[in-house]
Formats: C-alpha cells, structure tokens, sequence
C-alpha cells in the first residue's frame, strides 16, 4: 500500500477542518472494508487517511418515537443487533445480515456502503424504502439529502470536497408499516447483488388496503433509484396480485441494467419484477405482524 | 509526516506496543512485526477470512484492519485460544474430525467458530454455514468443518450441563 498520513480526530469540527485543507487529497476511513483494499490495489491514494470512527456524531444508533439517528460509521453487527431497529426498520436489518460476510459485518457501515455509492450496494435500496435523509457537514455547514438524491453514478456522489456524511435520518415508524430487502444472488451468500429490492409499506388499520409504499431498486442503473411511479400507484390500493404485479411493471419501466458476468440486461429486468413482487409481499406480511419465510443466504 | 506510530493493545491479554507506519495493516504487523505467524494471509482483500482476529471481541479480517486502529483494542488471535498448552475444545474437534488438509484457512475457521459458539451454543447446520460464509476453504468441502463445528458445540453444551 502506498504511504499516507493518519488521523483520528475525535471532533467533527476538526474532521470538518482537516477534509477542507486537504481539498479533496484526504478519504474519511469507516470501517475500510471497501477504502483498504482500493487503496491495496491502487485504485484510490489519498495522501491523508481520515479515520471518523472516533467522532461521536458518525457513532449516533437511536431509535425512538421521533425516528432514527443512524451515525455514518456504526457498523453492520450494532444495527441488527438493535432490537428497535429489525422491528420498525427491518429492511435496514435485512440489508446489513447480507453486506459481505460476518467479519466484514463488523466493520463495514451504511454510512460508508453509501459513500462507496456503488450501484448494487445492498443498504441503499433500504434506505430508500425507509424515507433515509442525509445528514452532510461541510465547511459551509450542515445540509441534508435524500437518500435516493445521494448517488450521481457509478462511485460517484453529491459530496463536495471538504463535506463528510455524519448520519441518516428517518422518520418515526407508523402503525401498521413493514419493510423487507432481498436480493438476488446466484450463491447463497458473499456475492453482489444481480438486483436487490427494498420496499416499505404501510397499510390501513384492516391490513388489506396500501396507505403508502416507497419502492428501492439496486444494481439495475448507474445508481441505486427509488422507484416513485411504482411506490405512488400503490397508495390507495388494495394488496392483491394485480396491484403488486402494476408496480412491479412500473418499476421495471424505469431500470437500465447493463449486461455483465453476474446477468444480462433482459434477465435483471425480469428478476427486478419478481423480486419487487416478493419484496412488498413480504413488507405487506410485516406490516401485518406476520412472519415472513425468509432467512438470509437461503 | 507519514512516520512511525507507537500503537498499544492488548494482544491474548496481554499488553503489546508496536511501532507501524499508517500503510500497515494489522495483518502485516501481527505477522511480521509481532511473529504472530499463526494469522494466516490469504487473499488479502476481504474475501476467505483466513486471517480473522477478534478485534474488541468482535470477528474481523485483520488484511482489512490498519494497524494503527488497533490502538487501544483487545485483540485475540489463534495464538490465544489452546490453554496452558492444550487445545481447546474447537481445536480439538477440528483435529479429531479432520476438518483441515492444508491448514491455511483453520485459523480463521477456528477464530470464526469461536465467536459463534459464544453467542449461539446450540447452532443449526444452517446458522454455522452462514455464520462461516466469510471464511473459504479450498480443501475440504466444508462438510467435515461444519461436523467438527457440531462436535465442539456438543462437547461445551455437555460440559456446561455438567
């Protein structure tokens, strides 16, 4: 690995400081499962290495009935290991058992599988889903994002020299709501999504009406998408068959999946229909209170 | 600029300074600072798990580790599980069971099993080999591994109704 300097501020506004002077030459360093081993093989060779796992803000894990606080650098295992968090951001959970394997699950964060920004990154789909704003601190000060808002392309997202992503918010979980995320491999585990779905739902009081949904597609464009058409057609609507499949054919409307090892253009655009199909059943299911049939790497 | 750092740990519960330059990662420093050969280096990226160390109890890939973030934590390598000069209980099973031919990937196979059996005394098949999916083999066909992480788990289970 190449030489780089060090830091490991224990402030924001020092992270803040340190990112800006270094105009672009530094990387923030979460859990490094993804900034390790591009800078092993050379792909990236930041001069100044930023370790933000000391600042507090990027440590915040609070689920209450204002929403929740997820810091940018909480790794895998404390979220799903965060009752409050399977119940009412089960889609969160979901995506965080599936991110590489149980060693990787310690270090890697949401936050970090964000700023990767690659396009089949298995959190952002759920973030989508769960309405994740972006909480980003910069020399200028604090602005928020939408999660779906967040990545421009391939490795490629809306932070500017000097910002850094302190967390993401959600709004409080409703009565009556659920969410699920799956992806499709061809393995059981350890591999990248072909396409990866995360939906939630809420439902009427009688459990048979959609009030709302918000559908996320990943590994199907350059970026992870929220699929709007798709989610706002189901407001309103009964959960039967022909709605779920009407979404399913509206967010298939919407992809540009390239072709490459793991799948062709054709393929993805089919499994993206059965999967967002199974995806808002399975979130209608939660909804419910009911127990979805789902184990992760089954 | 880019210097040496002192970082303090403790290694198998004992203290341990090194001096490590940022680049380094805790798997080049374990083995080729600190002699802690028994971490093995695999793939170097994340992928076989041959090097896993628990880093603050928790299972993590020390090639994905910088040395210097160890400052302060509690580390556990293979080095540390036999006590007082016999195997423990996975070690064991994994030797009794055949669960290794070449022995590179054991280590981490053992550090990994460790950490499962100290949240999950009675695992299914299933939950082992999802629990393991970060740890390759390219010996054995995981089937004898997954039998040995059985036997180890049906000894302590015995041990602990004793």
């Amino acid at each position: 690995m190449h030489a780089f300097d060090y830091q490991a501020p224990r402030k924001l506004a020092d992270a803040i400081t340190q990112l800006s002077q270094l105009n672009g030459s530094a990387r923030p360093l979460a859990g490094g499962t993804d900034l390790i081993d591009q800078m092993r093989v050379g792909r990236l060779a930041p001069q100044t290495v930023i370790d933000v796992k000391k600042l507090p803000e990027l440590n915040v894990l609070q689920a209450d009935d204002t929403g929740l606080r997820l810091g940018a650098a909480v790794p895998c295992y404390r979220i799903y290991g965060n009752e409050q968090i399977v119940k009412h951001y089960s889609a969160l959970a979901d995506s965080c058992h599936i991110i590489g394997g149980v060693q990787i699950q310690s270090r890697a964060s949401v936050g970090g599988n964000l700023c990767n920004s690659g396009p089949a990154a298995d959190s952002t789909p759920s973030l989508i889903a769960l309405g994740g704003v972006c909480v980003i601190a910069g020399p200028q000060g604090t602005r928020e994002v939408a999660a779906e808002a967040f990545c421009v392309g391939p490795g490629k997202n809306v932070l500017q020299p000097g910002e850094l992503l302190v967390e993401i918010r959600f709004p409080a979980a409703r009565p009556y709501s659920g969410s699920h995320y799956r992806r499709f491999i061809p393995r059981n585990e350890m591999d990248i999504a072909v396409v990866g779905v995360g939906a939630a739902v809420e439902l009427d009081p009688s459990g048979k009406t959609i009030v709302s949904a918000r559908i996320g597609l990943g590994a199907v464009a350059p970026t992870p998408l929220y699929a709007e058409a798709a989610s706002q057609m189901l407001a309103g609507q009964e959960v039967n068959e022909t709605t779920l499949q009407q979404a399913a054919d509206a967010a298939k409307a919407i992809i540009s999946p390239i072709t490459d090892m793991r799948g062709t253009r054709e393929y993805r655009i089919h499994v993206t229909g059965v999967l967002v199909q199974r995806v808002l059943q399975a979130a209608v299911q939660r909804a419910r209170g009911e127990t979805i049939d789902y184990r992760p790497g089954r | 600029m880019k210097t040496k750092t002192v970082v303090s740990t403790t290694i198998n519960g004992g203290p341990v300074e090194f001096l490590c330059e940022p680049r380094q990662t805790l798997l080049e420093v374990l083995r080729n600072t600190l002699g802690l050969t028994g971490t093995k280096e695999g793939c170097s990226n994340g992928n076989c798990g041959a090097c896993t160390v628990l880093m603050d109890g928790q299972p993590v890939v020390s090639c994905l580790v910088l040395a210097v973030e160890a400052e302060g934590a509690e580390l556990r390598t293979i080095e540390g599980v036999a006590c007082a000069g016999h195997l423990d209980d996975v070690q064991q099973a994994f030797l009794e069971g055949a669960a290794l031919q070449c022995g590179i990937c054991t280590p981490g196979f053992i550090m990994q099993t460790e950490t499962l059996l100290e949240h999950n005394s009675t695992p299914t098949e299933d939950e082992i080999r999802f629990h393991l999916a970060g740890n390759l083999c390219r010996c054995t066909g995981y089937d004898k591994i997954v039998r040995a992480v059985q036997a180890a788990a049906a000894k302590r289970q015995a041990a602990s109704q004793k």
